[in-house]
């Protein structure tokens, strides 16, 4: 029934051509050492919209989201070139703090890393370091506001002082959306949030996406097309360092322009 | 069967095949040999920590247990004066009321010999006592003192009363005389006859005959029935007196110079017990007398020796008596050194090794560094110890033998070790942790703080408690800048004054010719080894308090 629905709303994605551009970027390039991973991209993400990147592995889907919260600095021979603007003001401004840029673009990894604390202290680590709860009971509020909005609160509301890894692989991977909404992002980046989640676990997230993409401009990376097509409304392809193709889900998956596209798409390469 | 196994390809023959089942006996032949050289060299570790332990404990237990007289001692308020309780003359006390136990004993020679059973730190027991109970003078006290170390090891039957020390060419000669039937019993003891020639060559012009060399002319005697070529050999076979009763005769019959005589010369206690009761024992040269042995057994008989437990082995300092000597000193000295030593390489050494692991870039130099104290950890310690000498003790005129400039030598030998296990723990630090807290904003200072260290910590804690570990065993070092000072008092003790350690402690007593050093040697190598355990379970138990799962 669940998957019934999914598979409907994957088909029909709502248009969101008329949302504002949250992320702009132009001439993009990164570098690690001497090898060039990424080259030229220029992508505008909508606000309030999920917006899938794609491509074989090795493609520079995962370097360009990373570029996206500056995690490539923390790299010592990555070298990012290029522009990449989130509501107009770029983020390689040395004026910007890259901690608040990190708490403004939150983001959730591939493999779920809860960090060995409460599940508690995981959700509350954020607020706490950037100063958003004077209180105790904000801390608790935001807490709760942040389990509830990654649909784990009811699972968990009766253990918040239990150990955070000691979860299931899926509660797990939820706990770090949660951990990421509680920093009140504007944008959430996902890198295969999915890969290590078994297909219950994996509709739960997509799920959670559908609800989050209300508030919450997301990006996420993703080796299953089928995934790109139930969540995401633009859909970016990638291939060996180049931004293909980007546009609506449903056209890139239904009527790609570009031969590399049609390729992947249809099963013919990766 | 046989057909397929010959027919197959002989790159893929049949899993029955001959060759196919010698390959695999081969392989499993391997598999059990690896694992029984594995297990032999366990078995052969253990096998060696067990016999070093059972002989350490076998000979180290008897020194947590002190032989003690208690001695009644009346306070006498004459001799001891209440304002000043520490001046009287403490010895004349504990002697005079030890010398109370035994009447019948007057003479001095013999009431110097009684005083030689009570320690010779007795004195102080009383005094201190004493002085910490001023209010008992002019009251009896009961004091538990310990004894001197012979009568504390033969209480505790580790020395015997008598031993065999009857020289094989005294032997030959005692035999020599056997078999001539020259010895005989006369008034209870044995005596020998010899012919006996009073050379005038021997006797002086001036003495006459009181000067004569009778023990030559005794010696000269035994030499007939058995030569030797020192003159020792007759003169320990027989009695001291036995020249005397040779001049007695001479001084009886002056007609006697110049003549042989027949005369019965009497045998050294030793050999008169030999010869009448057969057994080749002399007395213990420990001690000084038969009569001191029965003096003692009074004391048991009474009641009043006991063996309680040796805490003076925690609470006194060094001293030459061993009954008095105690590991309070070196524990002390221990301890602020491991302190100095810990305060200064646990900062030292997370601060360089997070620097190193998380911050530093990475070029020549950062490698270099890398390699180099890698390679200190590997470094003997002596050498530590001669840098320390020559840089903290000569450049920089710090005091000889303080536990400060010890825990610093320490320190240097402690900080590579610590280094090297900090790094590794922040390197089993997941890199998942880091990237989740750089991805809800956290600096780099909080990544580090409040993800990556704690994380650490057990393998921190580990490794530095190891290094403490070694640390605290350490001699070489700590005896190059002199930190094996005779410490006979706790009062002074401070981290620039001399002081001992354990290690250096057990090395100074090892060294120590007294019998009851040899206990006490190996107490204090168990105490070590205890405190060595016990900091072994503490870091055992801080890594399953920490450790966290991810």
């Amino acid at each position: 029934m669940e998957q019934q629905t999914l598979e409907n709303a994957a088909s029909q994605q709502p248009k969101v051509d008329h949302h504002p551009i949250k992320v702009k970027s132009s001439k993009v390039c990164v570098s690690y050492g001497e090898k060039q991973a990424l080259f030229d991209v220029d992508l505008d993400v909508p606000a309030n919209a999920v917006t899938a990147l794609i491509g074989p592995s090795g493609c520079g889907k995962s370097t360009y989201l990373r570029c996206v919260n500056r995690m490539n600095d923390t790299i010592p021979i990555a070298k990012v070139t290029g522009k990449i603007e989130i509501d107009g003001q770029d983020i390689s401004d040395p004026e910007l703090d890259v901690v608040e840029l990190r708490a403004r673009v939150g983001m959730v990894f591939q493999k779920p890393n809860p960090f060995p604390k409460s599940i508690f202290d995981n959700v509350a680590y954020g607020p706490t370091i950037h100063g958003l709860c004077k209180k105790k009971a904000d801390l608790e509020e935001v807490v709760a506001t942040s389990l509830q909005r990654a649909g784990l609160w009811d699972e968990v509301k009766d253990r918040l002082h239990e150990q955070g890894t000691g979860l299931s692989g899926g509660q797990q991977q939820r706990l770090c959306i949660a951990r990421a909404i509680a920093t009140k992002p504007d944008i959430i980046l996902m890198d295969e949030p999915c890969s290590a989640l078994d297909p219950i676990a994996t509709a739960k997230v997509e799920e959670l996406m559908h609800e989050l993409r209300e508030n919450y401009t997301i990006m996420i990376v993703t080796h299953s097309m089928a995934q790109a097509q139930r969540v995401s409304q633009k859909t970016a392809f990638f291939h060996i360092g180049y931004m293909v193709e980007y546009g609506d889900t449903d056209q890139i998956f239904n009527n790609p322009q570009d031969k590399r596209t049609q390729d992947y798409i249809f099963g013919r390469f990766g | 069967m046989t057909d397929i196994s010959t027919t197959a390809a002989p790159s893929a023959p049949h899993w029955g095949s001959d060759t196919a089942r010698k390959r695999v006996a081969r392989r499993y032949g391997a598999d059990r040999r690896l694992q029984i050289y594995g297990m032999a060299a366990i078995g052969t570790a253990l096998g060696l920590l067990a016999l070093l332990l059972i002989s350490l404990i076998f000979a180290g237990y008897l020194a947590f247990t002190t032989t003690k007289v208690n001695l009644g001692i009346f306070l006498d308020s004459a001799q001891i004066s209440k304002d000043e309780p520490g001046k009287a003359n403490y010895r004349k006390i504990t002697r005079d009321a030890f010398y109370g136990y035994f009447p019948e004993v007057t003479s001095n020679a013999e009431k110097r010999a009684l005083a030689k059973i009570v320690s010779s730190g007795a004195d102080y027991i009383v005094r201190d006592y004493v002085v910490s109970n001023p209010d008992k003078i002019g009251e009896l006290i009961k004091v538990a003192v310990p004894v001197s170390d012979p009568f504390d090891q033969l209480y505790k039957g580790i020395i015997p009363r008598e031993i065999n020390a009857l020289s094989p060419d005294r032997l030959v000669l005692f035999d020599v005389l056997t078999r001539r039937g020259v010895l005989s019993i006369e008034n209870g003891t044995s005596v020998v006859q010899v012919d006996a020639f009073v050379d005038p060559a021997k006797i002086p012009a001036e003495g006459g005959l009181e000067a004569g060399a009778y023990q030559a002319m005794v010696n000269e005697a035994l030499k007939t029935y058995y030569y030797q070529e020192a003159s020792l050999a007759y003169e320990e076979i027989l009695s001291d007196t036995a020249a005397d009763v040779l001049k007695a005769y001479v001084l009886a019959n002056p007609s006697s110079v110049g003549t042989t005589i027949q005369i019965k010369l009497p045998l050294s206690p030793n050999y008169d017990n030999l010869h009448q009761k057969g057994e080749a024992k002399i007395l213990n040269p420990r001690f000084g007398s038969a009569k001191e042995f029965g003096w003692f057994d009074s004391l048991v008989t009474q009641g009043l020796i006991t063996t309680p437990f040796t805490w003076e082995l925690f609470t006194n300092a060094d001293s030459r008596f061993p009954e008095m000597a105690g590991l309070a000193g070196a524990l002390s000295g221990s301890f602020l050194a491991l302190m100095v030593c810990f305060l200064l390489s646990f900062p030292i050494g997370i601060a360089t090794a997070v620097y190193l692991e998380e911050f530093a870039p990475k070029n020549r130099l950062t490698d270099l560094i890398e390699v180099n104290i890698n390679n200190l950890a590997a470094v003997p310690s002596v050498v530590f110890g001669l840098l320390g000498l020559a840089l903290f003790l000569n450049t920089f005129g710090m005091p000889r033998s303080a536990p400060l400039v010890g825990g610093m030598v320490l320190a240097l030998m402690t900080l590579p070790t610590i280094i090297v296990a900090t790094r590794a723990a922040l390197k089993a630090v997941p890199p998942s942790i880091r990237e989740a807290a750089l991805g809800v904003g956290a600096s780099k200072h909080q990544v580090m703080m409040h993800h990556v260290v704690p994380l650490a910590l057990p393998g921190i804690l580990t490794g530095t408690i190891i290094g403490l570990a070694q640390a605290l065993g350490e001699t070489a070092p700590l005896l190059l800048i002199g930190m094996n000072a005779f410490i006979p008092s706790i009062e002074n003790i401070g981290l620039t004054q001399p002081a001992m350690a354990l290690p250096t402690q057990i090395f100074s007593w090892a060294d120590s010719p007294e019998r009851g050093f040899v206990s006490r040697t190996s107490a204090a190598i168990l105490v070590l080894l205890g405190f060595l355990v016990v900091m072994n379970i503490l870091a055992v138990y801080l890594r399953r308090k920490f450790e966290r799962k991810w």
